[in-house]
């Protein structure tokens, strides 16, 4: 499929605004690890990040092949510059505390599952191929998220206020998951991209549904930010960058 | 009770773990037994998760996607093996909670290797290398400990370890034969956690309390001194085929015994981080306090729905 | 006053076929946290295809102190056993 693509640098873009969110996403979780509200949970965010880790590395595979320059994964992963890395805002922000960290993982799982169900029936089969044996991961990390949603909630005064604090927080990065890039176009044109902004409105409405069983109430503020998938990220980004990037840019050209 | 009856029950117990029988929790078992468990296995279950630390602190940093995901397994491992352990010990009618508040509190402790910091990716490699390598020298005898739930849960621990030495050596090859700045760095980190590692397997024979009374119920097979001799002549060929230097003049192989003699050991260090004045004592302890504070909400919400839920179902059977 | 995470039993079924073996305990909050619990904790190395949870304070044990009476008198049953009847060798098989 991708040798008749005239030009397979719109597909790279288009596998790295997927498998940015992951890396990133899973970098934070990364954090967490050692340090979660017990033991058990420490123990399912870590598999969360483990699955995401995974998947990163598949699509940077396959964006490595396509590149055909001799480029690894992990070039790939470390030794971009901060607005070469695709992914949305929503999956940088920090684990300010445990309701953010299931804000975070909500708000973006319920998209994840979206985008990868659509992606099964990409035709470009490596694509395809990847999104079906994500999504059983990713169906998992939905429930679990939105199981943690109605537990904070609907669970204690206190964690009511702080599960709403971070979805009023979390809730203005949100809009740019349906934002469509050049690169998003593109392969919508190709059969091989999603058309990830016809499920707005059902994206809203599922995590509505769920907000409300949780009793928090869905956020009305209609203003958004957006930037990351066109590379301007938050403040948050070079920080992140900082740590991921350590080793290769402190010792380059090494074998680890 | 009687004394003379007490005696009697006492006799029948160690006669049959002398018959190689397993106790389990419901029992009839010695207070001291219930207790020295109680205390062997919590200050297992706290290493485990204080363990944690020092390797989650390179997770954001390893250097390839691959060593990422290895070594978030590893310490997710390392989770799961403080959650059987703490299981084992709740078998004994001691909650995770207390046993955590006397983590908190500094009341138990926990392996002092920890409490050394982790300051370059080649100490990744070390622990694995060095510090699960004595863990398993110790774990292995207690797959057949007298009490049941431990010997289980150290069956599961030990099938699930055998990736992390392996996952720490091959980080260490890797350095040696990379560039000559790669290989500086692990020999600097052999000659960080050389020593620790060696003090991990406990104090010599002479300062060591417990022992007998350990070998009896199986808690120990080998003494600390022995235990540290088969060590030493497992890892000196490995350190061998790195190429690395261990960083002991003293040490050679001894022709007449068979085995490394090896130098004196430093105690006071050892001494020192015991007692709370390693590197790190404050700051792995304070880790766990803070990750145990802030989770408190989160733990009272998830109990109050279920709560919530609970009332719900009764509300709708009537 | 909070109140502390029950604890689970969790058995798991290692593939179809086998029966629900006891794989150890954890804490959760409730049933299907406790069944998420189990599937991290225990699961993770592709170790099971169904898990069973039930809280530990519902498990009724016997007590080892009446395990004279419990469990000793099947131990002179020896005609349950096949070994107890005497055949030729001619017949086998059976």
């Amino acid at each position: 499929m991708s040798s008749t693509l005239k030009d397979s640098r719109l597909l790279e873009n288009y596998i790295l605004t997927i498998a940015d969110n992951s890396l990133i996403l899973a970098q934070r979780l990364g954090e967490l690890c050692g340090h979660g509200p017990n033991l058990e949970t420490d123990i399912a965010l870590t598999n969360i990040s483990l699955d995401l880790l995974g998947q990163t590395r598949s699509y940077y595979q396959y964006a490595a092949k396509l590149a055909g320059d001799g480029k690894t994964e992990d070039d790939i992963a470390f030794l971009r510059i901060e607005r070469e890395y695709k992914n949305c805002l929503l999956v940088e922000q920090p684990n300010t505390h445990f309701g953010y960290v299931i804000g975070r993982q909500f708000l973006f799982d319920v998209y994840h599952f979206m985008l990868l169900e659509k992606l099964q029936n990409s035709e470009d089969e490596t694509l395809a191929a990847i999104a079906k044996k994500s999504i059983k991961e990713v169906s998992y990390h939905k429930r679990f998220s939105g199981d943690w949603i109605k537990r904070l909630g609907d669970g204690t005064e206190e964690s009511n206020q702080k599960m709403q604090e971070a979805i009023n927080d979390l809730w203005r990065f949100t809009d740019e998951l349906f934002y469509m890039t050049d690169a998003e176009n593109a392969m919508v044109e190709e059969g091989i991209g999603i058309d990830i902004s016809a499920f707005k409105e059902s994206y809203y409405s599922q995590v509505s549904e769920i907000l409300k069983e949780a009793t928090l109430a869905v956020p009305e503020n209609k203003y958004f930010n957006k930037g990351g998938k066109e590379g301007v990220h938050t403040e948050h980004m070079g920080y992140i960058l900082a740590d991921l990037q350590y080793m290769q840019r402190t010792y380059p050209n090494m074998q680890w | 009770m009687s004394e003379k009856e007490i005696k009697n029950l006492e006799a029948i117990f160690e006669a049959r773990i002398a018959r190689d029988e397993k106790i389990e929790p419901k029992d009839w078992m010695p207070e001291k037994y219930r207790q020295t468990h109680i205390r062997q296995m919590s200050q297992h279950a706290h290493s485990e998760i204080i363990g944690m630390l020092p390797e989650g602190n390179w997770i954001t940093r390893a250097p390839s996607l691959r060593r990422k995901a290895a070594l978030l397994a590893k310490v997710q491992d390392e989770a799961g093996h403080g959650l059987y352990l703490y299981s084992a010990c709740e078998t004994l009618g001691i909650s995770r909670d207390e046993l955590y508040e006397q983590l908190h509190s500094g009341k138990a402790k926990y392996s002092s290797i920890f409490n050394y910091p982790t300051i370059t990716w080649a100490d990744m490699g070390a622990i694995g290398w060095l510090v699960d390598g004595a863990a398993i020298i110790n774990q292995v005898p207690l797959c057949n400990t007298s009490f049941g739930p431990y010997a289980r849960a150290m069956v599961r621990v030990c099938k699930e370890e055998s990736f992390h030495q392996r996952q720490g050596y091959e980080i260490m090859l890797t350095l040696c034969r990379g560039t000559e700045e790669q290989k500086a760095m692990a020999q600097d980190a052999l000659n960080r956690w050389w020593w620790p590692s060696l003090m991990m397997l406990g104090p010599t024979d002479a300062e060591s309390i417990h022992t007998e009374q350990s070998m009896k119920w199986k808690l120990k097979r080998k003494s600390n001194d022995e235990l540290r001799q088969q060590f030493i002549d497992q890892t000196v060929p490995q350190a061998d085929i790195l190429g690395l230097t261990i960083p002991d003049p003293d040490l050679k192989w001894n022709e007449e015994t068979g085995h490394y003699d090896f130098g004196e050991i430093d105690w006071d260090e050892f001494w020192q981080v015991v007692k709370g004045h390693g590197p790190c004592n404050k700051e792995r302890l304070g880790a766990r306090v803070d990750a145990w504070n802030n989770g408190k909400w989160v733990r009272d919400a998830a109990m109050a729905y279920a709560e919530k839920k609970e009332a719900n179902k009764l509300k709708q059977a009537i | 006053m909070s109140k502390n995470w029950p604890l689970w039993e969790i058995f798991v079924r290692s593939k179809n076929g086998l029966e629900h073996r006891h794989f150890g305990s954890l804490h959760a909050a409730d049933a299907e946290m406790a069944l998420e619990n189990a599937r991290d904790v225990y699961t993770r190395r592709n170790e099971g295809v169904s898990i069973w949870v039930v809280e530990s304070k519902n498990i009724t044990a016997s007590n080892p102190e009446h395990n004279g009476e419990m469990f000793e008198p099947a131990q002179d049953k020896v005609y349950r056993h096949p070994t107890f009847y005497d055949l030729p060798d001619e017949v086998k098989h059976m």
